[in-house]
């Protein structure tokens, strides 16, 4: 009785086109998901894709896992929310390829690793350091998974309005899931390649078609006027509703150093008590931001290079020289698609401001599913329909992929790191495929439950978080062990650790007070507010702490500044003080990394004769 | 597969031989990452400074969204495919005086 409540609550108000595409795009994964599952045999195939992946392949699946649900929804919300500063997050995830492809894809892809765990215990000789690069990739890889599932339970909710917000979540976790220990990396491979071009289609066609029939991208952005002007110089028939009081204003959304980097010092600006202080403050304001913009570029490029889901994808090329041309494609095919978000966020500031009055999945995040819907009251009711089946399609595809690439790496972490190098080194290759299969259950149960949980938090900053963490530790370690013959062990594990931890520490702080902030925003009682407060008296320390010091709450939020170089300097010194401890055979591994492949010292890692060779 | 070189000749175990190759590499990337670097470090400047400047339209878009919201894709696919060609080149060219130093 309760579900078929549910059932008819749910099926009311469906667009059946929308219904349509999102079931067509998730039955699409499964089936490929199946059809794969018989071509993927070996070991070598779940884990590495057999290493066979051609260039073209490789470079529209990697895209295809990178496009994530913050990709595809959450860069037009925030810059709709915020504007132009958000614009640095779609740029650096495109950009911040280009440090791997400088300095990482090549060398990695010939040492010859099956994982980046593989590459820290090979390059140091040390069964330790491998523990240790292990609990990062899971620990990334859970940052990274969260708001791929709030894209899900997001959109689902969106979808199916009666659905709560947990059922997306489930069913996204559970689909991949099954898809990942069907075909392992070689399956979603193919999966993946085809959700980029999917996500490609899905973020152009509506908006060509939008824009044609409501005003083009330029047009739209004309219509914010800059502070140089008196009045917005909107051309003729560009169509823009009255603004809510909650947007912000022309002048500081189309302008460098707006909300995005000034949150902190607004705090402490309604909070002061003085004229002198909050004029002392206000002074601040730009410097402020101009440190966040730097302290958000290096964590957002120097953590693309240290994400180990995708560094795990280097390993499928066959070769040093197509890791760097994949990562060349790499870049071109995730720069064409990342032009178009913004462009949702500004058609969408000017044809659906009321999205700014909403919060969380309400809000400006949904603003690419919402937008297409807008023809629909134009005299286009099918074309409306159909287009926001393709834009829910396209977001669908964007966290299925996301989430199984993390799923793929994070299995792999636990089946041939922890199961297949420490528990049991002596696994047979149907017991290491077996693990790699309960690994993946084992991991999408977690991340469900962990997804189901972060519903208040937004998107894109949950993956600006796991980008914090992944440039204080991987790319740190990555970029001084390819590139620097005196690193050792210990410098090498504490360079990581430190930065790492610290990031992750800090992070943490500012998301205990921002979680308890918003909820207090809730309250409207007095009373019920200090009460509140005396329930959550750390949470209440620190955010107190925040709204005193600006600046160090600024360095908690974007730790990148600080922590890559934190990072890289205790790697050099601590290795200086251990440099007995260089591993031997350097050199060798060195040439190995370096040298081209037609030399011949290309040594497979991993042997054939371990019966994994993908050979 | 490939045909592996055997047996492995001496001067590519040498120190000189690995130096010099990663310091070729090493060379070709830090110049391609400065160009790069030096973009997004003058941005946010040129934003802090000349903001009337950056402000001023082109095309509806203000100067400094067409250069990070359009301009910026393209100018990192140039630095990348300028990369890729040397970097192979280099690779090529590292391979052959292996090999010729092996035949002598």
């Amino acid at each position: 009785m309760n579900t078929l409540l549910l059932a008819t609550e749910a099926t009311k108000g469906i667009d059946p086109w929308i219904a349509i595409c999102s079931l067509a795009t998730v039955a699409i994964t499964v089936g490929m998901g199946f059809w794969t599952a018989g071509k993927s045999k070996s070991a070598g195939d779940f884990f590495v894709a057999g290493r066979s992946v051609s260039v073209g392949w490789n470079a529209s699946a990697i895209s295809g896992e990178y496009l994530s649900a913050a990709s595809f929804m959450g860069v037009a919300g925030m810059v709709m929310a915020t504007g132009y500063d958000a614009l640095w997050y779609p740029v650096c995830y495109a950009c911040g390829y280009l440090f791997l492809l400088l300095f990482i894809a090549g060398p990695l892809r010939r040492f010859g690793a099956y994982t980046i765990p593989d590459f820290a215990e090979g390059r140091y000789d040390s069964p330790m350091f491998r523990k240790i690069a292990v609990c990062f990739v899971l620990f990334i890889g859970f940052f990274y998974t969260m708001p791929q599932m709030k894209g899900a339970g997001t959109t689902l909710a969106y979808i199916f309005p009666g659905l709560p917000y947990w059922a997306g979540v489930v069913v996204v976790g559970a689909v991949i899931t099954l898809n990942v220990s069907l075909g392992g990396m070689k399956g979603i491979t193919l999966v993946q390649a085809f959700q980029y071009w999917l996500k490609v289609f899905a973020i152009t066609v509506p908006i060509f078609v939008l824009a044609s029939l409501v005003g083009h991208y330029q047009q739209h952005l004309a219509a914010n006027k800059t502070s140089q002007e008196t009045v917005a110089a909107a051309p003729a028939g560009i169509e823009r509703k009255a603004l809510p009081a909650k947007a912000p204003k022309d002048e500081a959304w189309i302008a460098p150093f707006g909300k995005l980097t000034t949150k902190a010092l607004d705090a402490s600006i309604v909070a002061a008590k003085t004229p002198e202080a909050k004029a002392e403050l206000e002074a601040n304001k730009k410097p402020y931001s101009l440190l966040y913009t730097y302290s958000l570029i290096i964590a957002l490029v120097c953590g693309t290079a240290g994400l180990p889901h995708i560094l795990v994808r280097f390993y499928t090329n066959p070769d040093g020289v197509a890791a760097k041309r994949t990562t060349m494609w790499v870049m071109i095919l995730i720069g064409v698609f990342y032009v178009f978000p913004p462009v949702y966020g500004v058609i969408g500031r000017s044809l659906t401001p009321e999205l700014y009055d909403a919060v969380g999945a309400k809000g400006t995040d949904k603003v690419v599913l919402e937008l297409p819907t807008l023809l629909a009251g134009r005299d286009h009711p099918l074309l409306g329909s159909i287009l926001s089946g393709i834009t829910c399609a396209g977001a669908f595809a964007a966290f299925m992929s996301t989430f199984s690439g993390l799923l793929v790496s994070m299995s792999s972490a636990l089946a041939h790191d922890i199961y297949g190098r420490m528990l049991k080194p002596g696994a047979s290759p149907e017991q290491r495929l077996k693990a790699f299969k309960w690994s993946a259950l084992i991991v999408g149960l977690v991340a469900v439950g962990l997804g189901s949980q972060v519903e208040a938090l937004e998107i894109n900053f949950m993956v600006g978080q796991a980008f914090a963490i992944a440039a204080a530790s991987y790319f740190p370690l990555l970029f001084m062990s390819v590139w620097w013959r005196g690193m050792t062990m210990r410098g090498a594990a504490t360079g990581m650790l430190v930065g790492g931890l610290s990031a992750l520490a800090s992070i943490t702080l500012t998301s205990i007070s921002d979680v308890a902030v918003a909820k207090a925003k809730k309250i409207a009682d007095a009373a019920e507010l200090s009460a509140y407060w005396a329930d959550h008296p750390l949470a209440k320390t620190i955010a107190d702490y925040w709204v005193a010091h600006p600046l160090a709450r600024i360095l908690c939020e974007q730790p990148a500044i600080w922590a890559v170089p934190l990072s890289i300097i205790l790697m050099i010194v601590v290795s200086k003080a251990t440099e007995a401890t260089v591993p031997a055979d350097v050199r060798m591994k060195m040439l190995v990394l370096h040298a081209p492949e037609a030399l011949g010292l290309k040594q497979e890692y991993i042997k054939e004769h371990e019966g994994l060779g993908g050979h | 597969m490939r045909e592996p070189t055997s047996p492995t000749p001496v001067d590519i175990h040498s120190d000189a031989f690995l130096a010099r190759m990663m310091r070729d590499q090493l060379k070709l990337s830090i110049a391609c990452a400065l160009c790069f670097v030096v973009a997004l470090v003058a941005l946010p400047l040129l934003n802090y400074f000349q903001p009337a400047f950056m402000a001023q339209r082109i095309f509806g878009f203000t100067l400094t969204w067409l250069i990070l919201g359009v301009l910026f894709f393209p100018f990192v696919w140039v630095i990348s495919y300028v990369f890729i060609k040397r970097s192979i080149a280099l690779e090529n060219a590292e391979a052959q005086a292996a090999q010729d130093g092996q035949t002598k």
